[in-house]
């Protein structure tokens, strides 16, 4: 996608030719998710930014101050009693490889501009975490926008026990701190690890020490058409 | 015989404990000796991180008071390969070939809801023939894998011959699974569209004997331990996870099910493979102790191979593979993708940018979950029953650490 | 027992002979108690061979070639260890075993020292065993091994009572503590008046022998009673920094106990070295033999045991202890007696 306007309540669908409508309304949301976005809308009012539908997936945008508010609502009242996990991610695309004209398959290129995924987003930082229930088998994606210059956000563990870990480890790959987390340390890496690997401008170090060296045995499975490029 | 007492009605579920855990304050404590002092204050132990019992390199600190548990911190890292970094500098069909090690006891399982959602991405499906196929080996995965977890739980608690039992009867289930793809451990056989390979000549009828010999196995751990009184001493009120508890630390799987939550994402979730034209029960048990999950799976092992036997009655015939093209792209966009593996609920969050490999994943892997319950479990047990929760709660490291 | 085969050898000769007998005997029971039931009982009910080549036929070699092996491994102490109790702790183990077999009768004249104190004696030098433990796990600075030494402890002083308890019946039923005096007691008994079999006493002490292997099994820390050893969490416990000859100590003393256990068990069930019918010098010859098959015997029970049953928690053990098998005991002595009062 070439144009840079900020997303405006559309997220892209996969694989459908269905027009987004202009407008904040998505189609092919279902029953359920709707059902789910109105109890949603209702207990956050504007705390709510965005929503958009991912593979039949509700994703909802709130407010960063709104975040542990919605954890709550999500417990209480859509009765997401169970959490699947809280992450990050960094919207920002990373340094084009080196020795990797566009186009090679062996390795990916990286998008060019940055652009938003579903429910779009505000800057280059988002936790997102997906909340499900048990009882009734629905679920939603929640996210917020995370100030790149201080990046924090609100804590789930009083909401949910389990986010925890998870937001250990958010703070730990993108720097993310968690306000009323009661122990934010490394949970993977060593205690003196410096840095936060998962974003982008964070070098996978492997490939700084030897650069990925392309195709170099290009066999295909006896008998068959396919060169097989890259394949383990 | 008596059981550990504590009030576990009482524990409040949404605070997580206090464990003072300054990282620079437990280095002089890292090893394991002793500081030779004798007032009978507060010990701390390193279980692992290598251990027999700690199912690879766990650690697993616990502020002891004599053999009770005041406080435990795993420690877990200590296999932790960057996947999420990884997977976005490979294309698709190399990411199939890392994801399979992040539970390597069931690796078909793994590679699933990744193919899954790279295929929903680009709108494409398996042709009927693969998703039987896949569904069939996906079960296969985790009957091979269960059946290591009854042999191997007899052994945490102290019985070493149904350790061996369990070996030898999985053996044949990873004779089958070779004899599908070519690998025991890592098959490595999905791809984005379908399967690599049909099957061979003669394996539906050597698939169906195996499924005999399961039986049989599962009649055996029956027999040998579970009517074992010392084994029900073991595990019966061990480790109990109220409903409510475990569903707000993310436990899932055989571990949720067995406090009583009738939750199974091959029923219950989006359909994926073939679960819908199959007839299984799901297992639950009200208790929520080490015993119930070792109940659980046990039956579940069994529903596998008659889920196994229905589904071989049923393979369609048809291409493995769908119309791809040769150079996978998958368009721009989100998709969550969720399966009931072995070890409880595996998830992929894959966001793509139009790209030959994805821009993010977020890899959910259900054993990070399941142990980061461990804090709130152990407090107050006994030295043996933390083996005994450890080996219930059936993780796996490659699953927590990715 | 100066006169070997009638011919007079003096009290030298004789105690050589019988320090090289018991020395030798000890490692030899070891031998060919570990090979049989641990390296090919426990392989076969686990599915699986065993050792098959050292030394040829189904390797026998096997553990001869484990004890060489440990003799030439280096010998590591940890830092921190107290190093002379370190050292020492495997030989107080080895050394109550040693004792055992003081008193054991192999014929009716076969035997080092025929105390009338046998019993007694035999009860006694084999909870020696827990200074060595004890010891053992003190001495490693580690905390694993100091758990296990605790846990073993507590262990092996809860079952001497239910141990002790048990031979008592026999010892009521029989009149004397003299071992030799047990066997020929039992030798020379009769069941409701038939005397073919004579009277072994596990008919009339089936409680007796049930608890004597209960405890027996406990005082062996074997499973379910090895907490102490506790593989898949201590790591063996309270041997867990001993290495090269110091552990073969440790497990010549771990397989010479069970040997030794099972040949009292032998002796005071199932009649010793006593043969119905058998006596004299024909006694002294097929003496040994016989009891070597009826200790086999009780090997298997308590071997087979080890390797099917899940290990108990501490708690549970102790609770089983004084709770269950101790009022069991005093029950058995309190009917033993009153049977023998008045029959």
């Amino acid at each position: 996608m070439a144009d840079e306007t900020p997303p405006e309540g559309n997220g892209t669908e996969a694989g459908e030719v269905v027009e987004a409508a202009e407008g904040a309304e998505v189609p092919a949301l279902g029953e359920r998710e709707q059902a789910l976005l109105d109890r949603l809308a209702a207990e956050l009012g504007d705390g709510l930014v965005e929503h958009a539908e991912a593979c039949g997936d509700l994703v909802v945008r709130v407010r960063p101050d709104s975040w542990r508010r919605a954890a709550s609502v999500a417990r209480s009242e859509l009765g997401c009693d169970y959490l699947s996990f809280v992450a990050g991610i960094d919207w920002m695309p990373a340094e084009p490889f080196q020795g990797a004209p566009g186009g090679e398959p062996s390795q990916p290129s990286q998008p060019s501009d940055t652009t938003y995924g579903a429910a779009g987003s505000a800057g280059r930082f988002q936790v997102f975490a997906r909340v499900q229930s048990t009882a009734d088998h629905h679920g939603v994606t929640l996210k917020v926008d995370v100030d790149e210059s201080d990046p924090r956000a609100e804590s789930w563990v009083e909401v949910y026990p389990g986010a925890d870990w998870h937001e250990r480890e958010c703070w730990e790959m993108y720097g993310i701190s968690f306000d009323g987390h009661p122990n934010l340390r490394h949970i993977y890496l060593p205690s003196e690890f410096q840095g936060h690997p998962l974003r982008k401008d964070f070098p996978l170090l492997a490939r700084e020490v030897k650069p990925w060296p392309g195709l170099v045995d290009v066999e295909g499975p006896a008998g068959s058409d396919e060169a097989e490029g890259g394949d383990a | 015989m008596s059981t550990t007492d504590r009030p576990v009605a009482t524990r409040p579920s949404a605070v997580v404990p206090e464990i003072e855990v300054d990282p620079g304050a437990f280095r002089h404590l890292a090893d394991a000796q002793m500081n030779v002092e004798l007032d009978t204050g507060d010990m701390v132990l390193n279980l692992g991180p290598q251990h027999p019992a700690t199912h690879g390199t766990l650690r697993l600190v616990v502020r002891l008071d004599g053999e009770r548990v005041l406080a435990a911190d795993p420690v877990i890292g200590y296999m932790h390969r960057g996947y999420e970094k990884l997977t976005e500098y490979r294309p698709y069909p190399q990411i199939i070939t890392l994801i399979n090690r992040i539970d390597w006891l069931s690796s078909f399982a793994n590679e699933v809801p990744f193919v899954h959602a790279a295929e929903r991405l680009m709108g494409i499906e398996a042709p009927p023939r693969a998703v039987y196929i896949r569904t069939i080996l996906t079960e296969l995965s985790r009957i091979a894998t269960f059946l290591l977890f009854l042999g191997e739980m007899g052994l945490q608690v102290g019985a070493m011959t149904p350790a061996f039992f369990g070996f030898r009867d999985r053996e044949h289930v990873l004779n089958v699974i070779e004899g599908a793809t070519g690998g025991r451990f890592h098959p490595n056989f999905n791809r984005v569209g379908g399967l690599k390979d049909d099957l061979p000549w003669g394996w539906i009828a050597e698939c169906r004997r195996t499924m005999d010999i399961v039986f049989k196995s599962c009649d055996d751990f029956e027999d040998l331990l579970m009517g074992n009184e010392i084994f029900e001493a073991r595990t019966r009120s061990i480790g109990i996870i109220p409903a409510d508890v475990g569903t707000s630390y993310g436990v899932s799987g055989s571990n949720i099910r067995a406090s009583g939550v009738d939750w199974d994402l091959r029923r219950d979730g989006d359909p994926y493979l073939a679960y819908r034209d199959v007839d299984f029960k799901v297992w639950t048990h009200p208790d929520g102790d080490s015993y119930a999950r070792y109940w659980v799976r046990l039956q579940e092992t069994r529903e596998s191979a008659r889920m196994v036997l229905q589904l071989l009655d049923a393979i369609p015939a048809g291409p493995i593979m769908a119309k791809v093209p040769r150079v996978i792209k998958v368009p721009e966009g989100e998709c969550w993708v969720e399966t009931e593996n072995p070890l409880g609920q595996m998830g992929y969050y894959l966001v793509s940018k139009g790209s030959t490999g994805p821009f993010r994943t977020k890899i959910r892997s259900a054993s990070f979950s399941n142990v980061s319950i461990l804090p709130w479990l152990l407090q107050g047990v006994y030295i043996p029953d933390i083996i005994t929760i450890l080996a219930s709660l059936y993780f796996i490291l490659g699953d927590i650490d990715r | 027992m100066t006169h070997l085969l009638a011919v007079d050898i003096g009290w030298g000769w004789t105690l050589a002979i019988k320090t090289v007998v018991v020395l030798g005997l000890i490692p030899l029971g070891a031998l060919i108690l570990g090979y049989t039931f641990l390296l090919k009982m426990m392989s076969h009910m686990q599915s699986r061979l065993g050792p098959m080549d050292p030394g040829g036929f189904h390797g026998w070699f096997q553990l001869v070639g484990d004890g060489m092996k440990f003799l030439q491994k280096e010998d590591i102490m940890p830092e921190q260890a107290d190093r002379r109790v370190f050292a020492l702790a495997p030989a107080v183990v080895v050394i109550s075993t040693f004792l055992i077999f003081v008193v054991v009768p192999t014929g009716p004249r076969l035997v080092v020292k025929d105390l009338d104190v046998g019993v007694f004696y035999a009860l006694a030098v084999s909870s020696l065993s827990i200074i060595g433990v004890l010891m053992a796990g003190w001495a490693s600075a580690n905390k694993f091994a100091l758990l296990g030494a605790l846990r073993a402890a507590a262990q092996l002083i809860a079952y001497e009572l239910p141990l002790l308890l048990a031979v008592v019946g026999v010892v009521v039923q029989a009149g004397t503590m003299n071992l030799n005096g047990i066997v020929t007691a039992q030798q020379g008994g009769a069941i409701f008046g038939w005397d073919g079999l004579g009277n072994p006493y596990i008919l009339t002490q089936f409680v007796g022998f049930a608890l004597f292997l209960v405890a027996a099994q406990a005082e062996l820390t074997q499973t379910p009673f090895d907490m102490p050893v506790a593989e898949s969490e201590l790591v063996s416990g309270y041997m867990v920094e001993y290495t090269g000859f110091r552990f073969l100590f440790f497990f010549i003393g771990e397989f010479g106990t069970a040997f030794a256990f099972a040949a009292l068990a032998a002796t005071l069930f199932l009649g010793g070295w006593a043969l119905p019918g058998v006596h004299g010098g024909t006694a002294d010859l097929l003496g040994p033999l016989v009891l070597f098959v009826k200790l086999m015997a009780v090997a298997f029970l308590i071997f087979w045991v080890r390797f099917t049953y899940p290990r108990l928690r501490e708690d549970q053990l102790q609770a089983m202890a004084w709770k269950y098998l101790i009022p069991i005991a005093l029950a058995n002595i309190l009917v033993t007696g009153l049977f023998k009062v008045w029959l």
